[in-house]
This record gives structure tokens, C-alpha cells and sequence, in this order.
């Protein structure tokens, strides 16, 4: 429940400036230079902060005429916040304060019949991370040394939901510019969106760049899961998994997004939290 | 030793930050938010 209310709170104050909705642009104020934990488009007309994955790509993007002009640009303070979420917590973050987390959660709840995508799918947010938001933008450039935004201009479906939706329909003269890009984008979109209501969290577990940021740190973080000789193996925990984990195999999987909802339900209590190695408890934290 | 490392890595990440602001990139990320950014939206 806690996980809920976390969801629901973080997505309304990330997302609060309802000023720029009447005046039908963005927010421009100086807590934009903040970067949220989650994905979370700042051209989302509420949007308060900046995303962390749009902002790096940005700099790399524009590395080269910045070193030019004496400015050393080079994503130091985007990657210090994200390593001190993950160094922190792992990805946590995924699963109880990204909005677009949230969004798959709650999908997923419309009765139908669910599936499973095979594990192996999972390795492509590594690519996405590698190809579409460091490479691509640091290494494709025009003739005055800029590169583009490519994950969020060709893939992020946040983006779309957040951001090219809301501004078309309420700005006119962004409406008349709309063109294949955006018929694309909004084509990804209605996929992972038709995906989220059979398939776990299928953007989180296959596509996004911020959870495989934030999944190289899970080994490693202070907060970490262990399980128990306790254990019964009776799949509990992976039935709830949003990620879709044995956590019994890999408590603290790459894909692990640290909701703990298999610490609630495991009926023996094998399956605790533990803080920079000391266990803590089996039951939910907060 | 393992028990260290997040810590370690903690400390590394903080140098970063700090790094980073003292460079000016909260005002290259700043500058990046507070423009529409057409690539997001679709049709840049």
C-alpha cells in the first residue's frame, strides 16, 4: 500500500506546475535544473524537474562545441545523482517513484490473460542505453558539431504520453507541425501501452536506459534483499514480482526494482531487506 | 570489503555531483528543461 501511495505522490509532485497546462507550454523555472529520479519528460507541461536520461543525452549531444567553447560539459553531475540513487537504494526508484513505473502497475491490474516475454529480451535496455542515448548522440553530429536527442526523438514513449500528447492537443501551432516522427512515436507508444496490460512492466524490464543504469548498481547497493535457508520455493514471490523474479534464484537481480512486495508475501519469512549487510527485517519497511 | 563498496562508490557519485556543479552543468540541464524540446514531442 505504502508502494501506492509513494507511486501516487511522487507522480503528483513531479508533475505539479499546473500553471503551464492554461498557458499552454512548460514550466521554465530554476527547478529545472534538478533531476528527477524517475523517467519523467520534462517537456510534460506539469513537469517541475528536468529527466535525468533527456539531460545526458542533451550534454553529450552538445559536448563537442561545448569543450570548444571552454566549457567542460561532461555529465558529471547526471551521472553523480543517478550513481548516488543506485549506490543508495539500486532501483529502487523504478518501483516507487518513476511515474511511467507507475503507469505499467496499474495497467497491468486490467483482468485479462497474462504473459510472460522471454528473459532474454530483457538484455535490450542495455543496447538502448549504449546505442540510443551515449553513442548515437556524442558520436552522430551535424555540420556544426551538434548531435540529437535520439532516445527521446525516435523511441520514449514517456515522452509521447507526457509531453507530445498534452502540447498538441492544447497548442495549435505544435498540432500543425506533427509529421511521421511523431505518428512513429506515438505508434511505440500505443505498443508498450497495449503490451503493459498482459506483459509486467515490459518498458521497464526490456527498454528503458534508466532502469539499466540503475540495475548495474543492485549488487552493489546498500540496500539489498537476501533470502533465507527458510525458503520453501513456493513461487509466491515471483507471482507478485512486477519484474517477473525468482527471487529465491537472484535476490538481487538486475531486474529487481526493490518494490518488496515479495518480502510482504513470503509465507515463511525467508525473504528479508538488509541494510549495508546487516539484515534488517522481513516485513514491509515502510 | 563488500560491504564497503557502496559506500565507496557513494562517495565517488557525491565527488561527481559536486564536480558537476562546480563545472556549471546544473545550468547546461536547466538550460536543457526549460526549452521545449521538439524531439520529445514528436516532430523536431
Amino acid at each position: 500500500m505504502w508502494r501506492r501511495v509513494s507511486q501516487a505522490v511522487s507522480a503528483a509532485v513531479i508533475n505539479s506546475h499546473w500553471p503551464s497546462l492554461f498557458a499552454r507550454t512548460i514550466y521554465g523555472g530554476k527547478l529545472k535544473g534538478f533531476c528527477v529520479p524517475g523517467l519523467n519528460c520534462y517537456s510534460c507541461p506539469l513537469a517541475l524537474f528536468a529527466c535525468p536520461v533527456g539531460s545526458i543525452q542533451y550534454i553529450l549531444a552538445h559536448i563537442r562545441p561545448s569543450i570548444e567553447a571552454g566549457k567542460y560539459y561532461l555529465g558529471f553531475y547526471v551521472i553523480g545523482t543517478l550513481g548516488i540513487v543506485g549506490s543508495a537504494v539500486g532501483r529502487m526508484a523504478c518501483g516507487w517513484i518513476c511515474p511511467f513505473g507507475a503507469l505499467q502497475d496499474v495497467l497491468y491490474k486490467i483482468p485479462t490473460r497474462k504473459i510472460e516475454i522471454p528473459r532474454a529480451f530483457n538484455y535490450f535496455k542495455y543496447a538502448v542505453l549504449l546505442v540510443m542515448v551515449v553513442i548515437l548522440p556524442a558520436m552522430v553530429l551535424d555540420e556544426f558539431g551538434y548531435g540529437e536527442v535520439w532516445f527521446c526523438k525516435y523511441l520514449c514513449p514517456a515522452g509521447t504520453l507526457e509531453a507530445g500528447i498534452p502540447l498538441t492537443v492544447l497548442n495549435s501551432s505544435l498540432r500543425s507541425q506533427v509529421g511521421i516522427q511523431f505518428w512513429l512515436k506515438a505508434s511505440i507508444l500505443l505498443v508498450f501501452l497495449g503490451l503493459m496490460i498482459p506483459v509486467r512492466r515490459p518498458f521497464c524490464r526490456t527498454t528503458c536506459p534508466l532502469g539499466a543504469i540503475y540495475s548495474l548498481f543492485n549488487r552493489v547497493s546498500i540496500l539489498r534483499l537476501s533470502v533465507s535457508s527458510e525458503c520453501i520455493k513456493c513461487d509466491r514471490c515471483y507471482k507478485v514480482c512486477p519484474m517477473s523474479i525468482k527471487v529465491y534464484e537472484n535476490p538481487n537481480s538486475r531486474d529487481c526494482i526493490r518494490c518488496l512486495d515479495c518480502v510482504k508475501v513470503c509465507p515463511v519469512n525467508a525473504v528479508s531487506y538488509e541494510i549495508a549487510g546487516r539484515r534488517l527485517g522481513s516485513s514491509e519497511p515502510f | 570489503m563488500k560491504t564497503r563498496i557502496p559506500y565507496i562508490l557513494l562517495v565517488i557519485f557525491i565527488i561527481f555531483v559536486i564536480a558537476g556543479v562546480s563545472l556549471g552543468e546544473i545550468t547546461k540541464v536547466l538550460e536543457t528543461a526549460v526549452n521545449l524540446c521538439l524531439g520529445c514531442i514528436g516532430i523536431g
